[in-house]
């Protein structure tokens, strides 16, 4: 029971295959434990973002993707689960800020209401668009703004509009594909802050190519070679002292 | 190659010139709010050394009603079956689909006449407007499903993948995030579908056939300007009045033309 309780995700035997012959998420079994931030690491191509992705069950939209295994997540797997619903308990922030272009700041934040049909009174508008900026810092900059078009703001911004915009759901789980990765370095120390405090409310999976930024910010780390989960422990433990060669040598700038 | 960028725009201006010169001598108020005149009317003018009395009244609110009922008819339609196709490309129904509309596209509009006179006419047993309707929207179809696809397919996955990754529908996301992004192509080439089928003149024949009156009932013969041209044309004492109904003509393409271009610009996102 205490296992459950600190673990908000348990991966078991996942796999993806892009193409029938060859699969590019291999096997993949790990606990993300909950209110804290796992990050996954690995070398481009080695599967970590089709390893997220199958979270939330992106790969539907395309077709010919197979995933099979297990997910669960409070007592649901989330692979037999309404996609809909779990995309509402699942939040993802992708690689470049992608707000919805035609939207004010106010109607990107509230998207996942309206878009999901559902009806909320002006109130309830307001609050939700006013926590939601608040919890990621962008309530003070753009207050005066909210009518204003989420795109006229700088990348971190709207980045952080989108990180808003996820949250305004209240999810459990929140997804993030390599989120500073167009960002300036200034943006994303702003970013790695904010990932650090939100660990508060919600469990964090991070993807990123970037060791210095997992190591920073996480407190699991998985690191991912090939399609396969090679390691995956307290991120301390795993960058000091890694017990696979293929991850030391990733570590060390040897593969990758 | 600017001596032939410059020779393209003779013809253009040579026919805006001809129309423009000859079409003004009749073009007054009475012109865009009076009925056509008969030929006895036209006849006794003309000996008489007077304007020829009258104007095209019946034809405009012929073609600007069947133009609207049309474009409420084949818009949506054509909106979604856009979307649709850009989003499944990918599938063996799309491709289909897809060439259909082209095909669609290139068929001669007598055939289209053809067979809305014998799908309606036929069947109701009498020319209408409802039919001349068909018409034009089977014409305005392809068009705007051709416009929306290619809009739809030059945005970023990244607008449909956000809007589902929150929970969204799929419905939804087409039309809150999708269709409103690319919006501003949707209706540049919806208007233009609209100038293109406005001069169609043939499955009017067959169709909507003409009158002399403005007619309001849909069920009953309505007249267009393109076939007020014809029939001008084909009248040796109305024909003074034919280069103003084209000028009119004309200047309806022109505006939607304009129109088009100046939402594109400000639609830009």
């Amino acid at each position: 029971m205490e296992n459950i309780d600190k673990t908000i995700l348990r991966i078991h035997d996942l796999s993806v295959a892009y193409t029938a012959d060859k699969l590019s998420v291999s096997h993949v079994n790990c606990d993300i434990p909950r209110n804290q931030i796992t990050a996954i690491m690995g070398p481009s191509g080695c599967g970590k973002s089709t390893l997220l992705r199958a979270i939330n069950r992106m790969h539907e939209l395309y077709r010919g993707i197979q995933v099979s295994g297990q997910l669960w997540m409070n007592g649901l797997d989330l692979l037999k689960t309404n996609a809909m619903q779990v995309r509402r308990q699942v939040g993802m922030v992708f690689q470049r800020p992608n707000p919805f272009p035609t939207m004010s700041i106010a109607d990107n934040i509230l998207a996942g209401y309206s878009l999901n049909g559902l009806r909320l009174d002006k109130s309830q508008r307001q609050t939700i668009v006013e926590q939601s900026l608040r919890s990621v810092g962008l309530w003070d900059e753009v207050k005066d703004s909210l009518t204003k078009r989420g795109t006229f703001l700088s990348g971190g911004q709207q980045q952080r509009l989108c990180i808003a915009r996820a949250l305004a759901l209240r999810p459990s789980l929140l997804l993030m594909d390599e989120p500073t990765s167009a960002l300036d370095p200034i943006a994303t120390a702003t970013i790695e802050n904010l990932i650090s405090e939100l660990k508060q409310e919600v469990s964090i999976i991070i993807v990123t190519h970037n060791m210095g930024q997992a190591r920073r910010i996480s407190q699991k780390s998985l690191f991912m070679y090939l399609g396969e989960l090679v390691e995956c422990g307290d991120t301390e433990q795993l960058f000091s002292d890694p017990s696979d060669s293929r991850t030391r040598a990733y570590l060390s700038g040897h593969i990758g | 190659m600017v001596v032939l960028a410059a020779l393209m725009s003779v013809p253009l201006l040579a026919i805006l010139g001809k129309v423009a010169v000859e079409g003004v001598k009749n073009l007054t108020p009475q012109f865009l709010f009076q009925s056509t005149p008969t030929t006895y009317q036209a006849l006794i003018a003309t000996t008489s050394g007077t304007a020829i009395p009258g104007g095209i009244a019946n034809g405009i609110v012929g073609t600007l009603l069947m133009l609207v009922m049309a474009s409420i008819a084949a818009i949506p339609v054509g909106i979604f079956s856009g979307v649709f196709l850009a989003e499944r490309h990918d599938t063996i129904f799309a491709k289909v689909a897809s060439y259909m509309t082209d095909i669609l596209q290139g068929t001669p509009s007598i055939i289209l006449g053809i067979i809305v006179y014998a799908w309606i006419v036929i069947p109701m047993r009498g020319y209408s407007a409802i039919a001349g309707t068909v018409a034009l929207g089977i014409m305005m179809l392809p068009l705007i499903v051709r416009s929306t696809e290619e809009a739809v397919k030059m945005l970023p996955s990244s607008y449909n993948e956000a809007a589902l990754a929150l929970g969204g529908s799929h419905f939804l996301t087409v039309c809150k995030v999708i269709i409103p992004s690319a919006f501003g192509q949707i209706f540049t080439g919806t208007l233009l579908a609209v100038s293109r089928i406005i001069g169609e003149t043939v499955p009017l024949m067959f169709t909507a056939l003409g009158c002399a009156v403005v007619q309001w009932n849909i069920a009953r013969p309505m007249s267009g300007v393109p076939l007020l041209i014809w029939q001008f044309f084909n009248n040796p004492t109305l024909q003074p009045l034919l280069w103003s109904a084209s000028l009119v003509l004309l200047i309806i393409v022109l505006l939607l033309n304009v129109s088009s271009k100046i939402v594109a610009n400000k639609w830009k996102i």
